[in-house]
């Protein structure tokens, strides 16, 4: 894909498809693809994602989110525009997450101009498991909003 | 703050270090009464499922040990295979596995030392906030990071559990194109390492000093990485089929990790300052010199100074590969022929963290009857535990806030990896 003909917008799934609900990056990432739009799952360190939007204009990053919220909720935030709200993708045992790896791009100029964060907060994140019913739910909702979000960027 | 008061510092979940686990120190009056490395991760039994598994499956099985030292875990299980099947690697494929293997030191020390450590000696709560206060710095560590990772996807097919390693060599070698391509990388890498050793040396150092039992690595010919035998500032020297009569795992009632001890139950160390102390006369010349520049002596005993150590190693680790690099010729066979059967074997290599021993038992099919993974940060845990008395008992004057920084500052000197243990951080001090 980033050798013949990039996608306008690069969708990134972030996430451990083996740790419950921290895995709902990855399985919108295949949900996307399915649907003939592409996506990439990111599960290394956080700081890696800077070298892969690298060159890429508008970005949507999807990721599991503990906030506090009820289990499901989606939020949007738009990355390149406001902080990503401290400790609330702070998720499992990512060494630098995607929050440290934003706040890292903004300070170096390396940020996309344009960069969606899509944020799903879990319930659970046991080893092995599953997602958990209440995201299982969230993903019509969040697959809905990315398609949203793509078909508005094209119409810019 | 009355000092005849009983003081407890916690902390709930340790940030920037790898898997979960936490810290309690109690403090009653001016002594410190207990100290404990929490780690409450749950295990994950990956040596129990290795039983019943053919040999060659062992490399990519351990290598889902961990996510930041791989190759560690391949070459320790590769190595302790070929000890049992009785053949050797040696010439360009030996010399690729030495190439992945500073590939992995580079990345992982570059991570440690600037995105997560180098922010408690600049006073910053994210590892973030450096990006802004120190945008060079940054730019040059994100590009070694990247370079590291350049070089497990050049030899290994992929950055993160690379796929290509194998019992007897690779899968496939890599073209002679591949690996010249990390040649200019790699010039322009030792540069930038020289900038962050410097860079480093200027931080302030807490004074801490402790008589370690340093254990690591040494080979007779080169700074021991993936080869050697097992050696220590208190004299030992063995081979690595010798680890367990010298060396065992307890478990204490804190951690879900065992804790490591010689068998005389004493603490040692290992990694960074244990490879740099017993091993400063193999380094390259420019290593040493930009060692001693940073205010360094040939043995480091200030285990902040560890965060220049690794730059060091990350300096050696470039012109290391680059020398591999620049030589590589493409070998005939990718591999050794490795012929299945029974016998027991023994592997150690040098992880970015220290030595990583792994022992498998095979019957006649070559099956795996039995496992023994010790990695380094169980080793280290007790030192861990005595480093942070040592610092309480030394800063005792300190605010419960400063001091429960300058306690995960000390844990953050050993780069802890808890999900290779055992596999987050919580502190507790307790004071009152």
């Amino acid at each position: 894909m980033r050798e013949g003909g990039r996608p306008s917008t690069l969708i990134i799934g972030v996430g451990n498809r083996d740790r419950g609900d921290d895995g709902v990056g990855p399985i919108a990432v295949d949900r996307l693809v399915a649907k003939g739009i592409p996506a990439v799952e990111h599960s290394h360190d956080g700081a890696a994602l800077i070298d892969v939007w690298e060159g890429c204009d508008r970005v949507i990053l999807l990721d599991a989110m503990r906030s506090g919220a009820q289990p499901g909720t989606v939020r949007r935030f738009d990355a390149s525009g406001e902080r990503l709200p401290k400790g609330a993708f702070a998720v499992s045992s990512h060494l630098f997450g995607p929050v440290e790896a934003v706040e890292t791009a903004r300070a170096l100029g390396r940020l996309p101009s344009n960069l969606i964060v899509f944020g799903i907060e879990g319930g659970s994140y046991g080893f092995g498991d599953p997602l958990s019913p209440a995201v299982q739910e969230a993903m019509h909702d969040l697959i809905d909003r990315i398609i949203k979000e793509l078909t508005n960027s094209h119409e810019r | 703050m009355t000092k005849s008061k009983t003081r407890t510092i916690k902390v709930g979940a340790l940030a920037r270090v790898e898997g979960e686990g936490a810290l309690y120190v109690r403090i009653r009056g001016q002594e410190v009464t207990d100290v404990q490395f929490q780690i409450y991760e749950p295990p994950r039994f990956f040596e129990a499922l290795l039983q019943g598994r053919m040999f060659a499956e062992a490399p990519d099985i351990t290598a889902r040990i961990c996510g930041i030292c791989p190759i560690a875990y391949m070459m320790g299980a590769s190595h302790a295979m070929e000890d049992a099947l009785r053949i050797e690697v040696t010439g360009v494929l030996r010399d690729l596995r030495r190439l992945i293997y500073c590939g992995e030191w580079i990345e992982s020390h570059v991570l440690h030392a600037a995105m997560l450590h180098a922010p408690d000696f600049l006073g910053m709560q994210d590892a973030f906030e450096i990006a802004r206060g120190h945008p060079d710095v940054v730019t040059k560590a994100l590009s070694l990071k990247k370079l590291g990772n350049e070089i497990l996807e050049a030899v290994g097919g992929r950055a993160v559990h690379p796929v290509n390693l194998k019992v007897g060599g690779f899968y496939k070698a890599p073209s002679r194109t591949a690996i010249r391509a990390l040649v200019e990388p790699l010039k322009e890498a030792v540069d930038s390492a020289l900038y962050l050793t410097r860079a480093f040396a200027a931080f302030d150092f807490p004074d801490y000093n402790y008589d370690y039992q340093f254990v690591s690595m040494r080979h007779p010919d080169e700074y021991a990485i993936h080869e050697g035998r097992i050696i220590s500032s208190h004299g030992l020297d063995i081979p690595p089929s010798a680890f367990l009569e010298h060396f065992r795992e307890e478990h204490v009632k804190h951690s879900t990790a065992l804790q490591g001890m010689t068998t005389d139950g004493e603490r040692y160390l290992v990694g960074p300052l244990a490879r740099y102390s017993n091993n400063f006369d193999q380094l390259s010349d420019l290593a040493k010199e930009a060692a001693r520049d940073a205010g360094l002596g040939p043995v480091c005993t200030n285990p902040f100074q560890s965060i220049v150590v690794r730059m060091v190693e990350v300096l050696y680790a470039c012109q290391e590969a680059l020398r591999l690099a620049e030589a590589y010729e493409e070998p005939d066979a990718s591999c050794v022929e490795v012929v299945a059967g029974a016998g027991e074997g023994h592997g150690c290599t040098e992880a970015p963290r220290g030595i990583c021993y792994h022992t498998y038992r095979l019957d006649d099919d070559g099956r795996i009857l039995g496992a023994t993974i010790i990695p380094p940060t169980s080793q280290n845990q007790r030192q861990i535990e005595n480093d942070v008395l040592g610092v309480v008992q030394a800063n005792m004057d300190m605010a419960d806030s400063d001091l429960q920084w300058r306690c995960e500052q000390t844990i953050r000197n050993y780069d802890p990896c808890i999900s290779c243990s055992t596999h987050f951080l919580n502190l507790t001090v307790d004071r009152a």
